[in-house]
């Protein structure tokens, strides 16, 4: 309520002042249309008195302001036509100063001393000279800044500048700069100033308006960097200098950070980088509220930058040593500044970094002083649980991977590790992610233990549980996290197998830590990697015959044994098994029949104990059984046993159509194409038998069930069966059979009581198509099939 | 009525010129009547000259015992208004006793005269100079006309001008230095001096500069002074900040200032002062006050 009133109160003052404004601007229009000089002058300076008010917010005085320019441009144009028509310049400048009030007479000197300056009839700097000085004479803040800011706007394109057409004699140039600096450093006290006067509870509100005045005093550094003159000379000898002098003695926290941001925003690049030192110098001198590490970031990114913009200007980062400077400042602000936030904090050394790697891309030891000194910084205390910190960490640890896309390089960084345990557990797994995510995107190789050993270290977060984080649940984050760790597992590879398998052993004795929820993800890879060792020093052996190697395929078996084992604790049952299954195979490849034999008893076991889904159990025993024809390692004996276990195993399967399948998968098992020694077409012929008999009881079970005879899609696979091993030439595979069981298909299908089922129509019409087309290839397959009729 | 008129008309119509009126400077001066009028302008040692003719009214003729003209400077104090006291009288005969029948025009001349004290027009004094003319008449009375001019003496550029520096404050509270150029300042003269705030803990408003004319007339316990402000000139907008040094820069030439007349002939003095103001936000004010001395520069120099 009360603020709206004083809203309302201000509308109404400024529309006030608007009309008072205008009332006196029509009759100084009349004036100046009829030449009156003298009527023209008292109505500006009747005009110009509407600026003299207190009551009006910066917001609003400045739209008040803004009309009042427009007039004065009126009337400049007028006072320099008034020169023309005999009235000496040097008379009209001093007959402005006839006005009693202060204010509008000030108006009136700038805007006749910028006819002055125009009509060259006194050096610029002299006019400049006069008008700077004579504005202390506003020491309200408000109407001072806009004075001031006008006699900026008035001034700016009359510099005696170099190339100007106002410049004079010798160090014209420091006239200008001079001018300048002497406005900004008025203007920005009287800023300054603005802070402390009037009642205490309006402090916020002043702080609000000031920042809403703050262009006009910054506009003072815009226009010192448009100064041709300044070069990096004067710029280093005495622009600078007494800008900071300025920023630091004033003492204001806006003020500090609002110019040192301006400073670091309007000069060039290469000024920076040539004072360096001077403008670090003053950052811990300021205040200890200002935000110096936005400043300081800001410098940073603007040096990166620059730096990036082409090689060539490196050697002067080099020549001015940018990095030990800035290292140094940063060093000095953290400790001028206690309390300043540990994100502040990590915030510098997240710049200096991006720094370093952008200019100093082979000094990793620079990298590593930064992240040593950020160690230092975070090491006792609290683990970092603040958003922003931890934000700027990530970003600080993301930056090297980021530019030497290769882990391997932050690994060589001993202070890496040290960062990361000052993390906590949510950050620290994320971090573990980005580490993972660049080697995959960068496709980084890792190839010693002792690096997969601080990798893993590294992104233990998402290895193991951290202390306290036991939540169960198996989220999409997590799954996502487990496969990525997956993936790595993946990339870690060494020519050397030796290396290779002692990277294996680290990843295992890592991931071994990391319980039962991560295993699933976790051991399958390694298994994987590690088979995939076996068989290249199965290759290898053929060529080279080392036993002298330490590295041998029984060993890396037994180690992935119990690795296996680690999976038995948790109910994967199915998964182990086809990882037995797995290196069965591998064992196979080797020629190791006594470790291949112990694989398949483990698989067995488990199918025996752990397996009890049915479901489960099909696609087991289909996984077994096509594992174990591959083997070709076992003696008669082994082989015998296990087979029959298998056709057992088989046999005993909940559902008759899945006994029916994986019974005719059986008959595979007794006869290998390119093995001599399995070919039983007796037991091929009782395995078809078999599962020809199961099928016929299923076909009996629907009629006693539904009444009605089930599909004839068992029957024609059998078929298929048939049709395969009499094309490889199974002598007890007849053509008569064949023909029967067509006949036997033939029959269930045109049954009354069969349902249509278009997929078997479909399958039983390409399956006899398949006859066809052989018998048509010709050849000795096609009179094979000549025999067979329907 | 007009009969009557014509009874009190008086006999003749005087007029006087001067010799050289035409090339004479001229200013504008404010009469008793609050009109202002123009009016020729000599300084000491000028010999003032001229013509006086006398034209009967129509056709009468005019009898008298004898012309003269009389240049007097006079101080008249307005407490004792119409009382005049003549500090110069000079007397020049025109004609001897006789008749005056058609217009007459007399010569006169006063040469080198002394005029030492300025023509004035103050609060409660008046200087000034005039010419009269008298026909004295046995009957009727005398005819008497008058006429003003102006005096205005130049005075040399002061070989000493001191400036005028002085540090005032009021304990704890204000603490100032001032400093104006000079001490003396002629009529179109410019003020430059500033003002260097060495303590501030009062909620300073604003500054002014006053010129301010102190006139004091009469003498002894009968010593009236009136005091007047003649300028009032803005120095600072705002509170200041110790440290900071406001510049004064005051043109006086738009001002309607005489030189300092000290003790005019033991009837009056007349005095200028800068004043210095600073109001504080409870339109208290604080002022300290330095006399400067005034003088008329020629103005060709």
């Amino acid at each position: 309520m009360i603020s709206d009133g004083v809203v309302e109160d201000e509308e109404k003052w400024l529309s006030a002042g608007i009309a008072g404004l205008q009332q006196n601007a029509f009759y100084m229009h009349r004036a100046l249309d009829s030449n009156n000089l003298k009527d023209a002058l008292k109505y500006s300076a009747q005009m110009l008195s509407e600026l003299r008010t207190s009551r009006l917010s910066p917001h609003k005085y400045y739209e008040l302001y803004m009309r009042a320019f427009d007039e004065l441009r009126k009337l400049e144009i007028f006072f320099k036509e008034e020169t023309g028509r005999g009235c000496s310049i040097v008379e009209l400048y001093e007959l402005v100063q006839h006005a009693g009030n202060i204010l509008p007479r000030l108006y009136l000197l700038c805007t006749v001393g910028s006819v002055y300056i125009k009509s060259k009839e006194a050096p610029a700097k002299d006019v400049l000279k006069d008008l700077v000085e004579m504005c202390r004479g506003i020491q309200h803040p408000l109407r001072g800044l806009f004075l001031r800011s006008y006699l900026s706007q008035v001034s700016r394109d009359k510099l005696p500048d170099i190339g100007s057409e106002y410049e004079g004699d010798a160090d014209t140039v420091m006239d200008a700069v001079e001018f300048v600096l002497q406005n900004f450093t008025e203007m920005n006290k009287l800023w300054v100033r603005m802070q402390h006067q009037g009642p205490a509870r309006e402090k916020d509100k002043r702080g609000k308006e000031r920042g809403e005045l703050r262009d006009l005093v910054g506009k003072n550094l815009h226009v010192l960097s448009q100064i041709e003159g300044v070069d990096l000379e004067m710029y280093k000898e005495i622009v600078l200098p007494r800008v900071l002098e300025q920023v630091v003695n004033c003492k204001d926290e806006l003020a500090q950070y609002y110019l040192m941001d301006c400073i670091i925003q309007v000069f060039p690049d290469e000024y920076h980088l040539q004072t360096l030192e001077t403008l670090l110098n003053a950052c811990p001198q300021l205040q200890a509220s200002v935000d110096v590490e936005t400043v300081l970031s800001r410098l940073m990114e603007r040096l990166s930058n620059y730096a990036a913009s082409g090689s060539e200007v490196l050697p002067e980062f080099f020549q001015v040593e940018a990095f030990a400077k800035l290292n140094n400042a940063i060093g000095k602000v953290i400790e001028a500044q206690e309390n300043m936030p540990i994100a502040g904090v990590v915030t510098l050394y997240a710049s200096l970094l991006k720094f370093t790697l952008q200019v100093h891309p082979d000094r990793l030891d620079y990298i590593d002083q930064i992240l040593g000194a950020c160690v230092k910084k975070l090491s006792g205390r609290e683990k970092l649980d603040e958003s922003k910190a931890t934000k700027q960490i990530v970003a600080l640890l993301s930056a090297p991977l980021e530019k030497y896309k290769d882990i391997d390089t932050a690994l060589n960084l001993s202070n890496y590790p040290r960062i990361m345990e000052c993390l906590n557990d949510g950050t620290h797994k994320e971090m573990a992610n980005v580490i993972v995510q660049n080697i995959m995107k960068n496709k980084t190789c890792i190839s010693t233990a002792e690096k997969v050993d601080a990798l893993f270290e590294l992104i233990k977060g998402l290895i193991r549980d951290l202390d306290g984080d036991t939540h169960d649940e198996l989220d999409e984050d997590f799954i996502e996290e487990q496969n990525s760790v997956a993936r790595l597992i993946q990339m870690l590879h060494s020519d050397d197998p030796e290396e290779m398998l002692k990277v294996i052993q680290t990843v295992r004795k890592h991931i071994l830590t990391g319980g039962r929820k991560r295993h699933p993800y976790t051991v399958p890879p390694l298994i994987f990697s590690s088979l995939k060792l076996v068989r290249r020093l199965e290759r290898q052996d053929e060529s080279v015959s080392g036993d002298e190697v330490s590295t041998t395929p029984k060993k890396i078996f037994q180690l992935v044994t119990q690795t296996i084992e680690a999976l038995t604790s948790i109910p994967v049952p199915e998964l182990a098994l086809g990882l037995y299954l797995q290196c069965a195979e591998a064992a196979n490849d080797c020629d190791l029949e006594p470790v291949a034999y112990e694989f398949f008893t483990q698989a067995y076991i488990l199918y025996e104990e752990e397996i009890t889904d049915s479901k489960t159990q099909v696609t087991s025993i289909h996984l077994i059984i096509g594992t174990l024809q591959r083997m070709h390692v076992f003696g008669v004996e082994n082989r015998d046993a296990l087979t029959h276990k298998a056709t057992g195993y088989s046999a005993k399967l909940l559902k008759k159509p899945d006994q029916c399948r994986a019974v005719y998968a059986c008959s595979h098992l007794f006869w290998l194409d390119d093995h001599d020694s399995i070919r039983d077409g007796e037991r091929v012929l009782l395995c078809l038998k078999r599962s020809l008999r199961i099928a016929n009881a299923v076909q009996q079970m629907a009629n006693a069930t539904r009444g009605s005879s089930g599909s004839a899609l068992l029957f024609i696979e059998i078929l298929n069966k048939y049709l395969y091993f009499y094309e490889k030439g199974v002598s007890q595979i007849t053509v008569e059979s064949i023909q029967d069981l067509i006949k036997l298909i033939r029959n269930e299908m045109q049954g009354d009581a069969s349902p249509s089922d278009p997929a078997a129509d479909a399958f039983l019409a390409s399956t006899l198509l398949y006859i066809q087309f052989q018998k048509d290839k010709g050849g000795a397959v096609g009179d094979k099939y000549m025999l067979i009729t329907d | 009525m007009n009969y009557i008129i014509g009874a009190f008309k008086p006999a003749c119509s005087i007029t006087v010129s001067f010799g050289d009126g035409k090339s004479r400077k001229q200013v504008a001066l404010k009469k008793d009547n609050g009109k202002t009028v123009l009016m020729p302008v000599f300084h000491s040692q000028d010999t003032i000259s001229g013509k006086i003719s006398i034209e009967p009214n129509s056709g009468k003729k005019v009898e008298h015992n004898g012309i003269k003209v009389e240049l007097l400077g006079q101080i008249e104090m307005y407490f004792d208004r119409g009382n005049f006291y003549d500090f110069t009288s000079l007397v020049r005969e025109l004609d001897v006793p006789g008749e005056i029948y058609e217009r007459k025009t007399f010569p006169f001349e006063f040469s080198t005269v002394e005029m030492p004290y300025e023509t004035y027009n103050g609060a409660n004094v008046r200087l000034r100079y005039v010419l009269k003319v008298s026909i004295s008449r046995n009957y009727g009375g005398s005819i008497v006309e008058y006429q003003d001019f102006v005096v205005r003496n130049y005075a040399p550029t002061p070989s000493i001008n001191n400036s005028i520096k002085m540090e005032v404050g009021i304990e704890d509270c204000l603490h100032i230095e001032f400093e104006y150029n000079k001490s003396k300042y002629h009529l179109k003269d410019v003020i430059v001096g500033k003002i260097y705030f060495l303590l501030v803990r009062i909620k300073i408003k604003n500054m002014d500069l006053e010129i301010r004319r102190r006139e004091s007339t009469g003498s002894g316990s009968n010593t009236h002074v009136e005091t007047e402000t003649l300028a009032k000139f803005e120095l600072m907008d705002g509170a200041p900040v110790r440290g900071e040094s406001i510049p004064i820069r005051l043109f006086l030439s738009p001002y309607e200032l005489a030189p300092t007349y000290s003790n005019i002939n033991n009837k009056f003095s007349v005095k200028y002062y800068l004043n210095l103001v600073l109001v504080d936000e409870e339109d208290r004010r604080y002022f300290k006050q330095q006399e400067i001395t005034m003088y008329r520069l020629s103005e060709t120099s």
